[in-house]
């Protein structure tokens, strides 16, 4: 398992996708994108469905064609070859496995086909690597959709592809075998060094695994970078609904300075640095984390670098565990929605209190664009 | 005691195996009807063409008067008699199956997977496939030695082109009879393949050739496996009844005097010599034939579950 793994390192090339855009009969799916993926990256595809992301992959694949742009694999111009030429696996979101050919032929089918020496011995040592070497002679309808999904993974792997292509291989697994594959999976792309390319609508998924995130919306990247920047920093409304949890605040820009700029949402000021905003002037949306924000049940005295809002009525409060969820109802405001975690007693407060929301200055966030009704609004997205 | 011994041996040791014999009987009851029927029209038609097969001329002289007896020569008599019909029924069988899997299994699978996209397609070519059943048979094959009658303008045009001599014709040679039994049997073969390559994966394909499979690898070894029942039963439902076939090879259709084959024998033999005996043999010859074929080929595809 070791030498195999050994084998991969260094083999990952860096994918690059110039202008692409594609149309279907009926409309774009792609418009425009540019994109480049560092050599051993494990980056993510993030988006809801019809964003286009499994879209981009097939394009990679080589099972559409773009009806714009360039793709390039290591730099080589892969756009007019076809799927079979290119030096790219891919790992099905249905598997996709042969059901007339046993588990280990499965495997071998890739090798066989490139004509590479010993194509059985290699893909028995593929299928050592998923730990499911005991069941090469089985046929895939035998095995548990985790198996399968391994299987898939190994038929992809063992030829050692420049780029994997991972097409939601975990959307069909229960959320326990979800979370145990997505680190397995993690450790073997550590381990083997290739460049991953993973297309997920799971936001947790994509933040866990991968290396760099790309969020996708109608066909076009809203935002890229490392799942903490992107967290720490949307830069669109649709980044902060998509990625975790955001509340937002929409108003006129009342102050700025060098260093930050304030709103004037209905009487209360909000302010965020000017550093960690899109746009300075005019009407903006500030946003914060739900768990960034706390509230106090006495009014506290204002100071400088905390935003403080209310009062506000706690309307809802949702037990998930770790922490309650708190709705505010703030006049004039809309409603906003803080975490508080369970550490003393639970609930912290009790529903229909009275209560301010605060958050430090620095965890506030200014997004280039709108929502879309314009209103101050808390959005949870699952 | 004896009533406690056996109340024991009875009620624990057969209570386990009570249900499936229970089970066993429902099954029997609901299958009888149709085991009545097979008994009745299958079974005793078949025994009584056997019989007749072994039967000898009663030696009153008169024509079609035969008696009960044993004459396994009546089979040997048959094949050194009827060797020329009995290889053209199998080699046109076979050439006109394989012609018809030819030409049917693009069809099938451009109206299965290419037309899978655009559903009124799929019908309207499906309905072609099926249209000329709207008309007989006997129809469809005659309008076939019209447009190949010696007179055509078709022929004439062959002979002009010399693939045709100008003494030579299409009826009446093997050629048409296998064009007319392909022709015909054609919907048979495209319909199971169109049911089959309707259900094929298309992921399937796309695996084989992110696989590195060139399309033509691709169909060989993901394609055709998968489809391959369908090439099966749709070979089989083809090949059975071309063996059998006299329409088509008779002289009144598309066939002559060189190019019958087992059906018009038994025809003749039956219906105007009367020789119940030799066409018996022969029906009976062709169903053991055909039986031992279909059997062997069943096994050959590994699919003998699939019958």
């Amino acid at each position: 398992m070791a030498r195999l793994a050994q084998e991969f390192i260094a083999r990952g090339a860096d994918l690059e996708l110039v202008g692409i855009r594609k149309e279907f009969p009926g409309f774009t799916a792609i418009e425009n994108l540019d994109l480049h993926i560092p050599a051993g990256e494990f980056f993510a595809l993030l988006g809801p469905s019809g964003c286009g992301k499994t879209t981009t992959l097939r394009l990679v694949a080589g099972l559409d064609e773009p009806t714009k742009g360039k793709i390039l694999i290591g730099g080589k111009d892969v756009t007019a070859t076809k799927p079979h030429q290119r030096q790219v696996n891919t790992v099905f979101q249905s598997y996709a496995l042969f059901p007339h050919m046993s588990v280990l032929e499965n495997v071998a089918f890739g090798l066989k086909q490139r004509k590479i020496e010993d194509p059985m011995t290699k893909a028995v040592a593929a299928l050592e690597l998923v730990e499911l070497g005991h069941l090469a002679q089985r046929r895939p309808q035998q095995l548990s959709g985790g198996q399968q999904q391994r299987v898939a993974l190994a038929r992809a792997l063992v030829n050692r592809p420049s780029l994997l292509l991972l097409d939601e291989p975990l959307g069909a697994l229960d959320l326990k075998l979800r979370r145990q594959m997505q680190i397995e999976l993690k450790a073997i792309q550590m381990e083997v060094g290739l460049t991953f390319l993973h297309v997920t609508h799971d936001q947790e998924e994509a933040m866990d695994m991968a290396d760099t995130v790309a969020v996708m919306n109608k066909g076009r990247i809203e935002q890229m970078g490392a799942p903490e920047k992107l967290y720490d920093r949307p830069h669109t409304v649709f980044v902060s609904k998509f990625l975790g949890q955001s509340n937002l605040f929409v108003g006129e820009v009342a102050e700025s300075n060098a260093s930050s700029i304030s709103i004037n949402v209905a009487g209360n000021k909000i302010t965020v640095p000017t550093d960690r905003a899109e746009k300075h002037t005019g009407t903006i949306a500030v946003g914060v984390r739900p768990e960034k924000a706390n509230f106090h049940e006495t009014e506290p005295t204002a100071q400088a670098g905390l935003n403080l809002i209310g009062p506000g009525e706690i309307i809802d409060i949702r037990f998930t565990g770790v922490s309650n969820q708190y709705l505010i109802e703030i006049p004039g405001v809309g409603n906003v929605t803080v975490f508080a975690q369970n550490v003393g007693k639970s609930p912290v407060t009790e529903l229909g209190a009275n209560v301010w929301v605060s958050w430090k200055v620095e965890h506030s966030f200014g997004l280039s664009d709108l929502p879309e009704n314009s209103a101050t609004e808390s959005i949870s997205v699952i | 005691m004896a009533f406690a011994a056996f109340g024991h041996g009875g009620g624990g040791g057969s209570a386990p195996s009570a249900a499936p014999t229970k089970k066993s009987k429902v099954a029997l009851f609901l299958l009888l009807p149709g085991l009545t029927y097979l008994g009745l029209f299958f079974m005793t038609p078949l025994v009584s063409l056997i019989i007749t097969s072994l039967q000898v001329p009663d030696g009153s002289g008169m024509m079609g008067s035969y008696t009960y007896g044993f004459a396994i020569e009546n089979y040997a008599k048959v094949v050194v008699d009827f060797w020329p019909q009995i290889s053209h029924s199998f080699v046109y069988a076979f050439i006109a199956t394989l012609a018809a899997l030819l030409i049917s299994y693009p069809l099938a699978y451009f109206i299965g997977v290419k037309a899978r996209r655009f559903p009124l397609i799929q019908g309207l070519m499906l309905t072609l496939v099926i249209a000329p059943f709207f008309i007989s048979f006997l129809l469809r094959t005659f309008a076939w030695k019209q447009i190949f009658s010696n007179e055509s303008a078709a022929v004439h045009f062959l002979q002009d082109v010399g693939i045709l001599g100008m003494n030579d014709y299409l009826v009446g040679t093997p050629f048409m009879v296998i064009f007319g039994l392909t022709y015909n049997f054609i919907p048979f073969m495209t319909l199971p393949l169109y049911s089959i390559l309707e259900r094929l994966d298309i992921r399937l394909l796309e695996a084989g050739a992110d696989l590195y499979a060139t399309p033509a690898t691709t169909f060989r070894k993901v394609t055709l496996p998968l489809t391959a029942p369908g090439i099966i039963s749709g070979t089989l439902l083809t090949f059975i009844p071309i063996a059998g076939d006299y329409v088509n090879a008779s002289g009144d259709f598309l066939g002559g005097t060189k190019t019958a084959m087992i059906g018009n024998v038994v025809e003749s033999r039956f219906l105007v010599l009367n020789d119940y005996p030799t066409a018996s043999a022969l029906s009976v010859l062709l169903m053991g034939v055909i039986l031992l074929l279909v059997g062997f080929y069943a096994k050959r595809s590994g699919t003998a579950d699939l019958l």
